[in-house]
């Protein structure tokens, strides 16, 4: 186990690499000398040279991927060009309200679309399954922008459940109070593409032998669906959950935006729409590194509850 | 031994007579048949090319609806005041119009009387332009990027993943090294760096942008079917008798791998179509003088709020309607060319 953990991470480093010269490629050749965007629209030749050398764009490429590299490893990816903040102090401040409605979200509707995609492929072929099935089709095919615009419009501000949008500064007023809409429309969007793909993975269990074995030993269905199937189906569901984790941080921007939750997201659609190299440079590089590491993760769980597997 | 030459039908047959007996199919085929055409005629200007005319008064509600429905809507603003104030701009006044009345009359030209209409037959927007329209002009966008798109980044993943399957060796370890560092990055977090960078609005820019970081997951496909593929009989019959490497891989495996890359890319036009309503919304999309269904979705946010929801209603209406043909479509020809998965 020991050695296939080692062997894994070792290989992140030519994946890491990659991502970094990725980074480096479009962010210092494709995006144009940023000395020009800093400088703004009115600068002189001097100013521009200034900035140049602060940043080390004057440097030949190998100096500055140099420089970039290090600013990984040491994980000090200087300031905000916007803000002056400290990039790493972005991070520390804008993961716990990301994870305050992302944990919340990712279990309620991992919860309910499992219970759902149970029920659906357990009546497999019904009128209930095809009902279901349709629905999430039509779920799907509306886009997030209108789930979340229409919820805060209909529960916000119509009927007044929910406040429109803010964040406050201790950890359970923005749990009950601001977090409860956007976890909402997350689990709104996510129900329907969750439960079509547990429903499958619930249908690759019901025709397995052990099945008809339980119904042999003369089981409750309850029982051989509830325990026997459930578990195994949750293998592949868990490990899915755990890989989609990472990306969830930064793709749960829109939420992020439309409620005004000061969370990671939030901060690369900010840096994106003000060219904050900096920012969207360290945000894509660590989601990278979590990534990978999540992906191995999911992979170790995989083998601990599922001793058949085998790890190469 | 005359019924050897009575040749059997092929899978792309037998595929069609599966998908033509699914009713679900043939529904959804049509409808993105409809949209193909409607989109086709928007395109060579025989339908909504003027949509930015400001037909109708502003904020011109649906026609079914009536002209009285603002009334309520008044209402409902008073009742709520908006958390967040929004710039209430009730009715906007072309500066430029008593100049441009001038000017045309200076020119000897008829001036130019538009008659607004109070009703539009799916309401108007902010300036009055007639938001049917605007959706069919939209519809021609999110197809366009979406095909195209999905286009690109078929071609891109086929032909990387043929070369990885079909090669192996240090070609496939390089393709999925570039593989693996694509897919560790989150598909929508890769698409706005790019955005960011390019720092350029344009469809071509959208297609670009989706197409050149889309192509993994059919490279993926692409290259495990090759890798089944290369070692069979009759691929090594193609060998003996002299086919080339890339005569190979595109004249004799490829045929047998298309049904794949046919299933993805009708996937990948749904996602592509997604992804280019959110890039819109959020300006990083197509231009300011393209309409696009994001960029109504990006308007409809702050017209909601006034009680002005026909252009929320239409842009979702088409974009799921088309998703969801797209989606069913899609489903049906992965089962019809590929019975065993059923």
């Amino acid at each position: 186990m020991t050695g296939y953990i080692l062997r894994r991470v070792l290989q992140f480093i030519p994946t890491l690499l990659g991502v970094v010269l990725l980074v480096f490629i479009l962010f210092n050749w494709i995006g144009g000398d940023p000395a020009y965007l800093l400088a703004g629209k009115m600068s002189n030749p001097e100013q521009i040279e200034n900035i140049r050398k602060q940043l080390g764009v004057d440097q030949p490429f190998y100096v500055q991927l140099w420089i970039f590299i290090t600013q990984i490893v040491t994980g000090d990816f200087g300031v905000s060009w916007a803000t002056n903040e400290k990039v790493s102090a972005i991070f520390a401040t804008r993961l716990g309200p990301s994870l305050t409605v992302l944990v919340p979200m990712l279990i309620i509707s991992t919860v309910m679309a499992m219970a759902m995609a149970l029920l659906v492929a357990y009546r497999r072929g019904s009128l209930t399954d095809r009902a279901v099935m349709i629905g999430c089709t039509v779920g799907q095919s509306i886009s997030i922008l209108v789930y979340i615009v229409v919820f805060q419009y209909v529960f916000a501000y119509q009927l007044g459940w929910f406040p429109v949008q803010g964040w406050g500064q201790d950890f359970i007023t923005n749990l009950v109070k601001f977090s409860a809409l956007p976890i909402l429309v997350g689990v709104a969007v996510s129900l329907a593409p969750d439960t079509r793909l547990y429903r499958t993975f619930f249908l690759d269990e019901i025709h397995q032998d052990y099945v008809r074995t339980a119904r042999a030993k003369g089981m409750s269905e309850t029982r051989v669906m509830g325990v026997h199937v459930l578990r195994n189906a949750a293998i592949p569901i868990v490990t899915n959950v755990m890989i989609q984790l990472p990306g969830l941080l930064a793709g749960a921007f829109l939420i992020e935006r439309f409620f005004s939750i000061p969370g990671i997201g939030r901060e690369v659609l900010l840096a994106v729409e003000r060219s904050d190299f900096p920012v969207i440079k360290a945000v894509t590089v660590y989601v990278a590194v979590a990534t990978l590491v999540f992906n191995l993760l999911a992979d170790i769980l995989y083998k601990a509850v599922d001793p058949r597997v085998q790890l190469k | 031994m005359i019924a050897a030459q009575v040749s059997s039908p092929g899978l792309w047959v037998l595929a069609w007579r599966r998908l033509r007996r699914d009713r679900v199919a043939m529904v959804s085929l049509a409808l993105v048949a409809v949209y193909l055409l409607i989109v086709a005629a928007a395109a060579v200007g025989w339908i909504a090319a003027d949509w930015p005319r400001e037909a109708g008064v502003n904020y011109a509600p649906p026609g079914f609806a009536g002209a009285t429905v603002d009334a309520p809507a008044t209402e409902t603003i008073i009742a709520h005041p908006p958390a967040q104030a929004l710039p209430d701009e009730p009715a906007i006044v072309d500066p430029l119009a008593d100049v441009l009345t001038a000017l045309r009359k200076a020119q000897g030209a008829a001036p130019e009387v538009q008659a607004r209409a109070a009703t539009l037959p799916l309401g108007g927007d902010k300036w009055g332009r007639d938001v049917l329209k605007k959706t069919i002009k939209g519809a021609q966008t999110s197809l366009i990027v979406g095909l195209v798109a999905a286009l690109l980044a078929v071609l891109i993943g086929a032909v990387l993943g043929a070369y990885a399957g079909y090669y192996g060796g240090r070609m496939d370890d390089f393709l999925n090294w570039l593989y693996s560092v694509f897919t560790s990055i989150p598909y929508l977090l890769l698409v706005l760096a790019i955005a960011a960078v390019l720092n350029q609005k344009g469809t071509l820019t959208v297609i670009l942008i989706l197409g050149l970081t889309g192509w993994t997951g059919i490279f993926r496909l692409v290259r495990a079917e090759y890798l089944k593929h290369r070692t069979r009989e009759y691929v090594l019959a193609a060998d003996a008798i002299g086919a080339s490497h890339a005569r190979r891989m595109f004249a004799h495996i490829f045929p047998n791998v298309s049904h794949v890359v046919l299933v993805q890319l009708s996937l990948h036009v749904v996602l592509f179509i997604k992804s280019e309503v959110i890039l819109s919304f959020l300006g990083f999309g197509v231009g300011v003088d393209t309409v696009s269904w994001g960029s109504m979705l990006n308007e409809a946010q702050s017209e909601l709020i006034l009680g002005k929801w026909w252009q929320l209603a239409a842009a979702t209406a088409a974009m799921a309607v088309l998703v969801t043909a797209f989606s069913l479509f899609t489903d049906a020809l992965r089962d019809a060319l590929d019975p065993r998965l059923k």
